[in-house]
């Protein structure tokens, strides 16, 4: 099990990529310190550079590498990877058909100590609207490493929400088999489906066991990639169990709340509920304060989880 | 190298084509399509190293028009170096055309970079230019930018960028014509003296007469000569240039109407300045 920093295995496997895949080049926008790839500079010099304060042009210097082939690897804090260069990725990146892969840190909550400024509630919801994007988004180090090499093999731009510090192991590294367009069904049940992504996935899992103290059976499934969504699973479990609850540590708008009840609307209309950022800034503080302030706990999930089973069986004909 | 009585007679031709262009549609950027018929002119027929045969080339000089809406002026360029059938031209932004406005490297055989978001082309170019010279290619990338569009901030971070990387294989062009489309540029946000900002920011500077080619030529040719910093050359240049009124129209001109009898007008113009009539 990796019990690494997440920014860590990501600086590893880049070096240890770079190496073999001349073609990889990293850009940062002087947060290379923070997001562990300042020392690929001595290892690449001229495949690993700083843009310096300079975003926008950090995300079109990308697209113009990539027109020569090179598969560039950005990286700063989630809201300016996402909404303060929305245009530069539209345009220069996913207009364009660049094959840039963006690397925002920090997701939601985790930006911690850095507070509201810096505590992206929507940039999932900026960028999945965007044509063309993939967006994932890990819970751990097993199942970063194992993304990696597929989204670097993806041809087209991919937007990974990257926390930075350690996450809790979930997968087992010997046995996890990881496909970038499919999420991960971690535990089956009958009564609702908790579909949730990143630092989330741990609380939906603590939640099954409070439910099953009801008596309620929950399916956990883990969208690690929220766009394209895989509404196969998605729509596997929710025809099973008929609610669904969503848990992620963002916006309820515009996430991956939105994403499963478009799927859900379209082709299986269920009841449901979503746990996350309920339309709301953020603000400073610990992760376990912002996730409480936040409304991002297991006993959140369970609440909805039991508002939304109430749902379900005001529809069950009697 | 070309003569300039060549280059004098495509760029005309270049003008003539674009207001074909533009007038059979109707409507169109035309006031800053003709202020870089010349540039484009020295570029398709003289400086850049090209090959129609093999677009993409990887070693090849690479264009990109930051003020893309310049498309149509680059198009008719394109078509005249046999990347595509002049009949294309006359299909610009009708359904299923492969030549949109905007200038769109999906769409259009010989085109290097999509653009159409002011100030982002340029910054595309430094890292295009990064990438030709980390692949080792012995090659110049070209930008081509609005003064207007210098009113976006991320020009000038794309100029930070090309001075600290030291990127001698850049060469940008301004499109100095002071008009934007609500005025004059000097009126709407004044971008001061261009060559002592772009100097001020790590380029090597040269004020050029945008319509003239053996200028424009001799001043890329000093631009090569630069050892360890970006070019940029500022080229004087007149919106609509070429048609008196297109270019009366000032402002306006930056998308106008082109009735038939207009474009019959404007082409007439561009012929009696030919001294031949163009087709």
């Amino acid at each position: 099990m990796s019990v690494k920093e997440m920014r860590a295995i990501y600086g590893e496997w880049l070096a240890a990529e770079m190496k073999k895949n001349e073609n990889i080049v990293v850009i940062d926008a002087d947060l290379a310190r923070a997001n562990g790839t300042l020392s690929l500079r001595d290892k690449f010099p001229g495949r690993s550079f700083d843009v310096g304060v300079a975003e926008s042009n950090m995300a079109s210097v990308a697209a113009g590498m990539a027109s020569y082939g090179y598969i560039p690897f950005i990286g700063t804090f989630c809201p300016f990877a996402t909404r303060r260069i929305c245009d530069q990725i539209a345009i220069s990146i996913a207009y364009a058909g660049m094959n840039v892969k963006i690397v925002g840190t920090d997701p939601g909550v985790s930006a911690e100590m850095n507070g509201g400024t810096h505590l992206s509630v929507e940039d999932v919801g900026v960028l999945r609207s965007i044509p063309g994007m993939v967006i994932f988004e890990p819970v751990d180090g097993v199942q970063l490493k194992s993304a990696l090499p597929q989204i670097a093999a993806y041809e087209g731009p991919v937007y990974m929400r990257l926390f930075r510090k350690v996450m809790q192991p979930v997968f087992d590294e010997a046995s996890y088999k990881f496909d970038l367009f499919k999420a991960d069904v971690l535990r089956e049940g009958k009564d609702i489906s908790l579909f949730a992504s990143g630092l989330m996935l741990p609380e939906a899992l603590k939640a099954t066991k409070m439910l099953a103290a009801d008596g309620i059976s929950a399916e956990v499934v883990n969208i690690h990639t929220i766009k394209p969504l895989d509404t196969e699973t998605v729509l596997r479990s929710v025809r099973k169990t008929g609610v669904a609850v969503t848990c992620e540590n963002h916006n309820v708008i515009g996430g991956l709340g939105s994403a499963v009840a478009e799927t859900l609307c379209r082709e299986y209309p269920a009841p449901m509920r979503m746990v996350g950022i309920q339309d709301r800034f953020g603000v400073v503080g610990t992760l376990p304060y912002l996730m409480e302030k936040m409304s991002l706990t297991a006993e959140n999930i369970y609440t909805a989880a039991i508002e939304a089973v109430k749902l379900k069986k005001q529809e069950e004909p009697s | 190298m070309a003569d300039n009585v060549f280059l004098e007679k495509q760029a005309r031709k270049i003008r003539y084509l674009t207001v074909r262009e533009i007038g059979t549609l109707g409507v169109g950027h035309i006031g800053g399509c003709l202020s870089i018929a010349e540039l484009l002119s020295v570029l398709y027929f003289d400086k850049m190293n090209i090959d129609p045969a093999n677009p993409k080339k990887a070693e090849r000089d690479r264009l990109v028009i930051s003020k893309a809406h310049a498309g149509p002026a680059l198009y008719a360029a394109l078509s005249m170096r046999g990347y595509f059938d002049e009949a294309e031209l006359w299909t610009l932004n009708k359904p299923n055309t492969c030549l949109p406005s905007h200038c769109d490297m999906k769409r259009t055989v010989g085109v290097d970079m999509t653009a159409g978001s002011l100030g982002q082309g340029i910054s595309c170019g430094v890292g295009m230019a990064l990438a030709s010279r980390l692949r080792g290619y012995d090659a110049y990338v070209y930008a081509i930018v609005g003064d207007g569009e210098s009113q976006e901030g991320q020009v000038w971070e794309a100029a930070m960028a090309a001075s600290h990387f030291g990127l001698d294989n850049f060469i940008v062009f301004l499109d100095y014509n002071r008009l934007q489309i609500d005025g004059f540029t000097d009126d709407i946000m004044s971008t001061g003296d261009p060559a002592a900002r772009w100097g001020a920011f790590g380029f090597d500077t040269q004020e050029v007469d945008g319509h003239d080619v053996s200028a424009i030529s001799q001043a890329i040719g000093r631009a090569k000569r630069v050892k360890g910093k970006p070019s940029m050359l500022i080229l004087h240049t007149v919106k609509g240039k070429g048609v008196s009124f297109i270019e009366a129209a000032g402002a306006t001109n930056h998308n106008m109407i082109l009735t038939p009898e207009q474009m019959e007008t404007a082409l007439a113009e561009i012929n009696e300045a030919a001294g031949c009539e163009l087709s």
